[in-house]
């Protein structure tokens, strides 16, 4: 199963890309399920700069900005 | 520049809606669609401009660069400008001041950086340049890079390490050069989709903010009397500066809501350089941005950070008040 984290601190953008990959889980029927990260500490081990990020599987996909739902489905498949 | 806009509008309101020219509500809707059109084509302009450089210059370059180089104070503008062209949300100032830190970047110069980049964003310039000129934006421009230059040497010289909280000092004492993330090259032509796709999505976001900002300020525009503000605020009155800063630091907005309104207020009498100081303490300093820097800093650093800047632009308003 994989894993997507939506690190940030709770902005309207990081709730969009929430939003945004689990809509993606849903429409591609993915074996993922979409963790929030809110905590700055936990957030900070990713050496992100900026949030709204996205890891899927511990790799750190995006940063800083709201990723489409057919950008998260593409790396899900 | 936008006489053909001007003359376009005229055209829709007074021709084929059928209002006088001389009327208010002609005049109100005349100023309505004229301002929303023309900033709307500014606004998308100068983000997609902003978002070429930053696909050049991303945040974690500007760190690497500036964790490597030390400049014999140098650094403090180069991070004050870096944060004038590099747009954030104001939710990733945590992460950002962290970030700095771990890079071994000293605390004035990210506090330089900080300053600077809610202040000057890409939204304001646009704004700006549509409501008062390209003279006048250059000079919000640089004052706030001077503003965020000074602050952070300010705060740099204060030693104020100690007041971090225990995490970020722990995190400070670790601190490494940070190399930049490799994306690899790409073309011009490959990151354009990107660049037009975020410009669409900002524009969109604040679209909404703009349209009620110059709602409002198309009301005022039609219905309040030139110099109707002259009497309260003018330039003689020594307290007009401070009062409207300390009066907009509690006040949380983004430029895009607060400019259509003080352009309005300028037409009516607010000297310019007031209207700038209240501007730069609604758009720069929040405190819901306060309390989210609450997680790496004391209250007391939190005060003294606050106090520094809204100083600062008080001094800038009495200066603007001066040169304009």
């Amino acid at each position: 199963m994989k894993t997507i984290k939506v690190l940030g601190t709770g902005c309207a953008k990081c709730k969009s890309t929430i939003a945004a990959a689990e809509e993606a889980v849903r429409t591609t029927g993915a074996d993922a399920q979409v963790i929030k990260v809110e905590d700055i500490q936990e957030m900070m081990k990713y050496n992100i700069l900026t949030t709204p990020a996205l890891v899927l599987d511990e790799v750190v996909m995006i940063k800083g900005r709201v990723p489409s739902i057919e950008e998260i489905a593409a790396m899900l498949r | 520049m936008f006489d053909w806009l001007d003359q376009l509008i005229a055209l829709l309101v007074y021709d084929t809606i059928g209002l006088s020219s001389e009327s208010r509500w002609g005049h109100a809707l005349h100023f309505f669609f004229y301002d929303s059109i023309k900033i709307l084509l500014l606004l998308f302009l100068i983000i997609f401009l902003m978002g070429i450089v930053n696909s050049y210059f991303p945040i974690d370059r500007i760190r690497a660069f500036l964790s490597r180089n030390k400049l014999y104070g140098a650094e403090y503008l180069l991070a004050s400008t870096f944060g004038a062209i590099t747009p954030f949300c104001s939710c990733s100032s945590v992460p950002l001041f962290i970030g700095f830190v771990k890079g071994g970047i000293p605390l004035g110069v990210t506090f330089a950086f900080l300053i600077t980049s809610p202040l000057v964003n890409e939204v304001a310039i646009a704004l700006f340049i549509g409501m008062f000129g390209l003279k006048t934006t250059l000079l919000y421009v640089g004052s706030g890079i001077v503003l965020g230059t000074l602050g952070g040497y300010v705060l740099g010289r204060l030693k104020l390490e100690p007041l971090l909280s225990d995490w970020t000092q722990g995190v400070m004492q670790q601190a490494q050069e940070e190399d930049a993330f490799n994306e690899g090259r790409r073309t011009f032509t490959q990151r354009l989709p990107e660049i037009t796709r975020e410009a669409f999505g900002i524009v969109k976001t604040v679209l909404l903010y703009v349209l009620i900002g110059i709602g409002i300020g198309a009301a005022m525009h039609g219905f309040i009397p030139t110099g109707f503000f002259e009497q309260y605020i003018s330039k003689e009155n020594p307290f007009a500066v401070p009062i409207a800063v300390i009066l907009g630091v509690p006040m949380y907005s983004n430029a895009a809501g607060v400019l259509p309104i003080i352009q309005v207020m300028v037409q009516k009498g607010v000297p310019l350089g007031t209207a700038i100081a209240f501007m730069m303490a609604v758009v720069g300093l929040s405190l819901p941005e306060g309390t989210l820097l609450k997680k790496v800093m004391s209250w007391k650093l939190i005060a003294i950070f606050f106090g520094t800047i809204t100083f600062l632009i008080i001094v800038s308003g009495y200066l603007f008040n001066l040169i304009l």
